[in-house]
């Protein structure tokens, strides 16, 4: 009886060729769109999940655009639990053309080695500790601009003005699917330097502080022990795990990702209307048959289980194509937004989420058909000219 | 000869299938919702920006620093500036130049424990004269040397200890909100005014961040330009107030616009197709009526024109409730941080006319593009066949 | 002039490639005031036959000159002005646009004239009074009886006056009643207002209210004698 059902869900949904064909393509369609929605929304909090939870990062309490004295880094250093310190600079400047953005940091020595997620090879590294002129870049920035090692990347600075020139001595490559491979890095001790000469009251100074700890568990507490030794002071300080911190721009731009959240079930809606128009029609042109069944003895629940099922069917269809699809659409969009989103990856969620909504689709958009066409009277329905 | 199908025919026909044209054009208000909203955001957005400043007003920052928190104006060349023949006067003889210092802090929101960025601007009474688009709407302005400040209403309403008799700890200080400020829909708003010479004491910043002053002549802007230019001892850039605020938006008007066209595109798709499936069963459940009105006289190109109408009426359905809908966001604001700038930006949806006619289009193309086959194909038909058929 | 003239007019169908012959050389006249009846077996091709002479098919071969108009050349654009001023169309299901009132069916062909409003308005208003149908203009076909809508049909056939009326099974889906009063409603067309009128049909009555039957087997025409022989025109003609 059942594989008689779907059989007959099957043929009836084929029926109307055009139509079925318009339906899945619109399916196809809608479920793609909210896949790559959601994939923007997950990209968004990329820099958060790929946060270490044995990371610290250490800014000013009053705001992270201003600086912290460089002279914290040795009593940093001493608090117990704390394995590594070094330091970062945000330097915001322009490479050729305003629309080239991608991250800038004036980082100390030490800098590489507390990301192990950055995969660099000893021999590049050595170069790079060894040229005070040296810059650092990710793989996918690299290949944006064609970058070799040994180019020079003339950037223009904003914050600190002037035309600087880095020479390329290394590239790294991101150890996880979601390490964020668009990043630049050169000496902050080249920096130091030219600010000491240029504006000595912006030298010896760190935009943040980057310590890792021997325990995650330990995050919070030591993050109080560090504040503390440092409140009263000239510059206070803010203590928080990486990811915190990361979180902390997301929310900040909340709004933008709410909404797209948002759209992404209106999208769902949007179908869920084109789907219920096409069951509606499906279940109208075909009462006689449907009376004809009941009169021959077939129960109300087969015709609404028929219903159902070729809505299912449908949806099924178009959520198979849609997910497949969602993967290599992810590509494409991923590069076009590369410098705003470095990580694009399709969550595992995602596909399930999709399912999940086709199948609440099917569903909603037979519900009414299914129930109306059941209770259709045998003697109405066969007297309709269908 | 008119030769047309009556238009009582074909709007009849929407009404008499209730749940399909509901759903259908159900769906088409849902995109042009959507469509009508991104504009509408991209045109508050603007608004906010341009009428963020005045063309008359010139905004001098650091050369290369795109915005006033990178920027540094040292007393010297502020001085150099302010003696610029194209600086205008007050009615006293005073300059009409606001030496400001612009800074971002941390606060956080009424009700959360999340934090924004809000900029401070250091400023004065003359700062106050250069905008008159801001008005103060309770208390007074802060008294020269106080450690008091006044707020943007959007800081006002959004941040703890912004309102009127509440204190902020800032710069080692606290200071005392003394009143509130409107400035109409501008980013001041979202803004907290300060003392500037007190502020460069708490911060130890001896420097200003930038420099605003009046035109004594609109039109000597390019004159002013070339002098600043030319002279060694400065290295600053001169922009029109209201260029200087929309060039600061300028990455998130483009993400945003990127965005909400492609999410249209896509969107329209799916209504496109609900059209099509239903203007294609249209043709399918009266192709004996076709037959019969081809019989009578009608030619091919009334019967395409008829169902290319009820098509186009069912998709303005969908634009005008899509476009009603969309008009009650109005009365939402949208609060963010804006990425070139760092700091907070509140900003609402703004529903011009252009939106309104851009939306309707919108919904008669998609319209269009979705009756357009299913009307062709009932032009096609044959009159015999459909006779028979129906 | 014959209203009429049938020269040699062949029909062939193609189905899958293969031709099937309908009509096979068909030759003869209807002069004007005629009432006609077509009839015949099933799939014999008076159907068709009826959609020739109409305009609504064109022939294979051959000539079909109504009121000395040759239609069979006329292109598609000038067939489709030239039914709206000459034909009146009358349908087994009557046919009528189910979201418009009886008035506004019957206003239909007359959109297709320069008529104004008001010109068009008295027209349509004096063919249902002819149809005795006045009290029944507002109504929606979905409220009219079957015999009701044949009327509004009929109406609706005579608005634009055309000379010629072609029907295909008037009373085919009528009730006893209703038929006899569709038929004599006919019978008044013909008679007072000299219309021609040619119908198929399969009902005996109506042929009965005809001036003259024909008869199509395997496409070829015959006339039905008074003595109860047919005679094959075909051969008259040859």
């Amino acid at each position: 009886m059942f594989t008689f059902l779907i059989k007959s869900a099957f043929l009836n949904a084929w029926r109307h060729r055009l139509r079925a064909v318009l339906t899945v393509t619109g399916l196809v369609v809608a479920i793609l769109a909210f896949g790559l929605l959601k994939t923007i929304v997950s990209a968004w909090y990329a820099g958060a999940d790929a946060a270490s939870d044995a990371r610290l990062i250490m800014r000013s309490s009053v705001s992270l655009v201003f600086s912290l004295p460089i002279s914290y880094k040795d009593r940093i250093r001493q608090v117990d639990g704390v394995d590594a310190v070094s330091w970062a600079n945000w330097f915001g400047g322009v490479y050729l053309d305003e629309r080239n953005f991608f991250p800038q940091f004036a980082v100390s020595n030490g800098y590489l080695d507390q990301y192990p997620e950055f995969l660099i090879s000893e021999a590049e590294k050595k170069a790079w500790l060894v040229d005070r002129r040296g810059g650092v870049a990710g793989r996918k920035l690299a290949n944006r601009y064609g970058w070799k090692v040994g180019d020079v990347i003339p950037i223009k600075g904003t914050i600190f003005s002037g035309n600087w020139s880095f020479v390329l001595r290394a590239i790294y490559d991101g150890r996880e699917a979601n390490t964020d491979e668009n990043q630049f890095y050169f000496h902050w001790d080249y920096l130091n330097e030219s600010m000491k000469k240029v504006s000595p009251r912006r030298a010896d100074r760190a935009g943040v502080f980057i310590i890792t700890i021997d325990k995650p568990e330990n995050a919070a507490a030591i993050s109080g022990v560090i504040d503390a030794e440092f409140r009263n002071s000239l510059a206070e300080t803010l203590t928080e795990t990486e990811k915190a911190f990361q979180l902390g721009f997301v929310a900040m731009t909340e709004a933008i990702v709410v909404a797209i959240e948002i759209v992404s079930y209106v999208v769902i809606l949007i179908i869920m209307a084109v789907m219920a128009n096409t069951m509606a029609m499906a279940a109208r042109e075909r009462v006689s048959e449907y009376a004809t069944l009941k009169a021959l003895g077939f129960l109300p629940s087969y015709i609404a289980t028929l219903i159902v099922l070729e809505s299912l069917l449908l949806c099924a269809v178009g959520a198979a194509i849609g997910v497949a699809l969602t993967y290599p659409l992810a590509e494409v969009f991923g590069s076009f937004f590369e410098s705003f989103l470095p990580v694009f990856n399709v969550a595992d969620t995602t596909p399930w989420l999709q399912l999940l909504s086709a199948v609440m689709i099917a569903l909603i958009a037979a519900l009414i058909p299914a129930v109306r066409s059941a209770r259709v009277r045998i003697v109405d329905g066969l007297r309709s000219i269908g | 000869m008119s030769s047309r199908i009556p238009f009582s025919y074909i709007w009849r026909n929407l009404v008499t299938r209730k749940l399909t044209t509901l759903l259908t054009a159900g769906g088409m208000a849902l995109v042009v919702f959507v469509y009508a909203t991104v504009l509408m955001l991209e045109a508050g957005l603007e608004q906010t920006l341009v009428a963020t400043g005045s063309a008359d007003n010139v905004t001098v920052i650091r050369k290369g620093s795109q915005t006033e928190v990178q920027s540094a104006v040292d007393r010297t060349q502020a001085a150099i500036i302010e003696s610029n023949r194209h600086v205008a006067s007050g009615r006293d003889g005073s300059k009409l130049i606001a030496k400001e210092q612009v800074v971002l802090i941390s606060l956080n929101k009424r009700g959360t424990v999340k934090p924004g960025n809000v900029v401070i601007r250091g400023t004065s009474s003359v700062g106050l004269t250069l905008r008159p688009q801001v008005q103060l709407s309770q208390g007074r302005m802060f008294r020269p040397g106080s450690a008091e400040v006044i707020a943007g209403r959007a800081i006002a309403e959004r941040f703890h200890g912004a309102g009127v008799g509440e204190t902020l700890r800032f710069g080692q200080r606290e200071w005392l909100v003394v009143g509130v400020f409107d400035a109409g829909k501008t980013g001041f708003n979202s803004e907290i005014w300060a003392d500037g010479e007190l502020m460069m004491q708490s911060f130890r910043r001896p420097v200003f961040s930038a420099a605003t002053f009046k035109l004594a002549e609109s039109h000597q802007f390019d004159a002013l330009v070339k002098e600043l230019e030319a002279d060694p001892r400065l290295t600053v850039e001169a922009k029109r107030e209201t260029q200087f605020y929309a060039d600061q938006s300028r990455v998130m008007a483009m993400f945003i616009s990127y965005l909400g066209v492609t999410l249209s595109v896509i969107f329209s798709l799916g209504a496109v197709i609900g059209a099509m499936i239903t203007m294609y069963a249209a043709v399918a459940s009266r192709v004996g009526e076709v037959g019969t009105l081809r019989a009578i006289g009608f030619n091919r190109r009334a019967v395409m024109l008829a169902f290319l109408v009820e098509s186009l009426l069912l998709s303005l359905l969908g634009g005008v409730v899509g476009l009603l809908l969309a008009s009650g966001m109005q009365f939402f604001t949208i609060s963010t941080m804006n990425w070139q700038t760092f700091s907070e930006l509140a900003f609402s949806f703004s529903l011009t006319p252009g939106i309104v006619a851009k939306a309707l289009v919108f919904s008669l193309v998609m319209g269009l593009l979705g009756g357009f086959l299913p009307a062709a194909r009932a032009a096609r038909l044959n009159i015999v066949d459909a006779l028979r058929a129906g | 002039m014959a209203a009429v003239s049938l020269q040699s007019v062949s029909k062939c169908y193609y189905r899958g490639g293969h031709p099937i012959p309908v009509l096979a050389d068909i030759t003869f006249d209807v002069q004007r005031g005629d009432f006609l009846a077509l009839m015949g077996p099933s799939g014999s091709g008076k159907s068709t036959l009826l959609n020739l002479i109409a305009g609504i098919d064109r022939p294979s071969a051959g000539q079909i000159l109504v009121d000395g108009v040759d239609i069979a050349k006329l292109s598609e654009r000038e067939l489709a002005r030239w039914r709206a001023g000459h034909v009146g169309f009358i349908f087994q299901f009557y046919n009528l646009m189910p979201v418009l009132t009886a008035f506004e069916n019957v206003e239909l062909p007359l959109m297709l004239t320069k008529l104004s409003r008001r010109e068009r308005r008295q027209h349509a208003e004096t063919a249902l009074a002819m149809v005795g149908l006045s009290d029944r203009i507002t109504h929606y076909p979905s409220e009219l009886s079957g015999g009701q809508q044949q009327r509004v049909a009929i109406a609706r056939a005579l608005v634009t006056d055309p000379s010629l009326i072609v029907a295909d099974e008037p009373t085919g889906d009528l009730d006893k009643v209703s038929a006899t009063e569709v038929l004599s409603l006919l019978d008044q067309l013909n008679c007072e207002l000299g219309k021609t009128i040619i119908m198929v049909t399969h009902d005996v009555r109506a042929a009965e209210v005809a001036h003259a039957m024909l008869h199509l087997d395997k496409g070829e025409l015959f006339a039905l004698e008074s003595n109860g022989n047919t005679r094959s025109l075909k051969a008259e003609n040859a």
